[in-house]
């Protein structure tokens, strides 16, 4: 055991007598990884509800993906490294969360109670926080691992045939509304802890970015099930462009 | 029904939290008392009169009645407030509900002990000017930019309620967090040209889980403040300085 160490233990400074500089760095990279993912999902929503343009525009961003404009037919590894990258950020940012998290029973209940005797919205927002982010531990890591090991089955069908056929669905429709609220909640609270924007014009503009959001995630879900429901018969076979025409 | 008096007056009950720690005896209860609500009544007049004509034994905390010292902070209907600075008018249901702030030391029915906290949280963050640089008081104190001043003064303003961290559910979950009023302190002297003190100082005061980084931005603090601070900015200003620190 190293004496700094010993040091830090018994008078939570360190040798000169200072204190340590991890919580804010905790702090800084809860925030920055939080960004991070936020707009990642902005994007992700948006590129998933592609379908809502038609197959051949969702397959023609998949193949985009998979940069098929350098590799003839495309190179699915790529999707797998992007998912592997966003993994690891997830997992950071869960972690740096946790820290947040109420961690007994006392805490919890204090908070509950306290959320209900207030009525106060930013306070109660932070149950939706919480409890979505503890869904996420198990939803979004599901997703983010069928991605990083079955890159190849994004498309038309694929992702069709994984939503209806494998019943997915509960869980794609667990996790759109988790990733939502939980990302809108996150993004307001950035905006006021680092004071970035103003806060009643920011609250109402995330209220409104929510409900777009959830509309073209539900809807583009919707989409999908149908799709998967026509093509359960033809179950794992792949959208071509030119077999659609 | 409530009913309404020619004069404008209406009934209206006040159910207060009685309950006194230091007795064994005590059992923590809700007592009513209904009492005629007259114009302009603020509920220290409401509670003044159930003491006066009703009630000898209930206790609450009050001093300058004029939302100035801070001492009259209670939970009303389940918001905390100064009870000099709410009028019962407000509550049309004429129904009002006063609990004893929460976070603090509870000593008998709305009565908390806020001082010892905050006697506590100055010396926590060295709530007074540090200037370790050689004074001359035969020479004019070093004038301030106006607006600086008038910024400075601004959170001067705070009057130690204790609203702030009754409203706060990090302080309701985690006891020792400092809460806003600390960092407001805190935000005020690194504002202050006076004060010599670097950001690497203010670090060592506020530079931990239980000081800037312990805040989750719930914004009760803003939201009740009584006197309208702009403790979100302040907040957020002291963590951007802060989170620089190297």
């Amino acid at each position: 055991m190293q004496k700094n160490h010993l040091i830090e233990l018994l008078t939570q400074k360190d040798n000169r007598k200072k204190k340590s500089k991890i919580p804010a760095r905790l702090d800084f990279l809860q925030s920055a990884t939080g960004a991070v993912l936020v707009l990642f999902i902005m994007f992700h929503l948006l590129f998933e509800s592609s379908i809502l343009l038609g197959k051949d525009a969702m397959y023609a961003l998949t193949k985009a993906f998979e940069l098929d404009f350098v590799f003839k037919g495309g190179e699915p590894l790529f999707i797998a490294f992007l998912a592997f990258g966003v993994f690891v950020v997830f997992i950071l940012h869960a972690l740096l969360a946790m820290r947040k998290f109420p961690s007994s029973y006392r805490e919890y209940s204090a908070y509950r109670l306290h959320a209900k005797m207030i009525q106060h919205e930013d306070t109660s927002l932070w149950f939706i926080q919480i409890t979505t982010g503890f869904m996420m531990f198990f939803l979004g890591s599901i997703h983010l691992y069928t991605m990083m090991t079955q890159p190849d089955k994004i498309g038309p069908f694929a992702s069709a045939d994984r939503i209806y056929s494998d019943t997915m669905w509960p869980m794609y429709l667990l996790l759109l509304v988790s990733v939502v609220l939980h990302a809108s909640v996150g993004l307001y609270r950035l905006i006021i802890k680092w004071g970035w924007f103003e806060r009643e014009k920011s609250k109402w503009m995330i209220k409104a970015a929510t409900i777009f959001y959830l509309g073209i995630g539900l809807v583009s879900l919707g989409v999908y099930m149908k799709i998967g429901y026509e093509h359960r018969g033809e179950y794992g076979k792949r959208y071509t462009v030119e077999a659609n025409k | 029904m409530h009913r309404v008096y020619e004069d404008g007056g209406r009934e209206i009950v006040l159910t207060i939290f009685r309950h006194n720690p230091n007795d064994e005896d005590s059992i923590p209860h809700f007592q009513d008392y209904p009492i005629i609500e007259r114009p302009g009544m603020t509920l220290y007049i409401a509670l003044t009169q159930i003491y006066t004509s009703m009630d000898h034994d209930v206790s609450f905390d009050f001093v300058c009645r004029a939302g100035i010292c801070g001492s009259c902070a209670m939970v009303v209907n389940g918001k905390p407030r100064l009870a000099c600075r709410t009028l019962t008018s407000e509550f049309s249901e004429g129904k009002i509900t006063l609990l004893p702030l929460p976070t603090f030391q509870h000593i008998k029915d709305l009565s908390v002990d806020t001082g010892t906290f905050m006697n506590a949280m100055t010396k926590r963050v060295e709530g007074w000017i540090v200037n370790n640089s050689p004074q001359d008081i035969s020479t004019i104190e070093k004038p301030i930019d106006p607006e600086l001043s008038d910024e400075i003064f601004e959170l001067d303003r705070c009057i130690e309620c204790g609203i702030c961290l009754a409203s706060c559910a990090t302080k309701v979950m985690r006891p020792n967090f400092v809460g806003a009023v600390g960092l407001n302190r805190v935000a005020r002297f690194s504002l202050d040209p006076h004060d010599s003190r670097s950001d690497e100082e203010f670090y060592e005061l506020i530079g931990d889980d239980d000081g800037i980084f312990g805040c989750m931005s719930f914004m009760g603090c803003q939201d009740h403040c009584p006197k309208h601070l702009p403790l979100q900015k302040q907040i957020a200003y002291m963590r951007n300085k802060m989170v620089k620190v190297r």
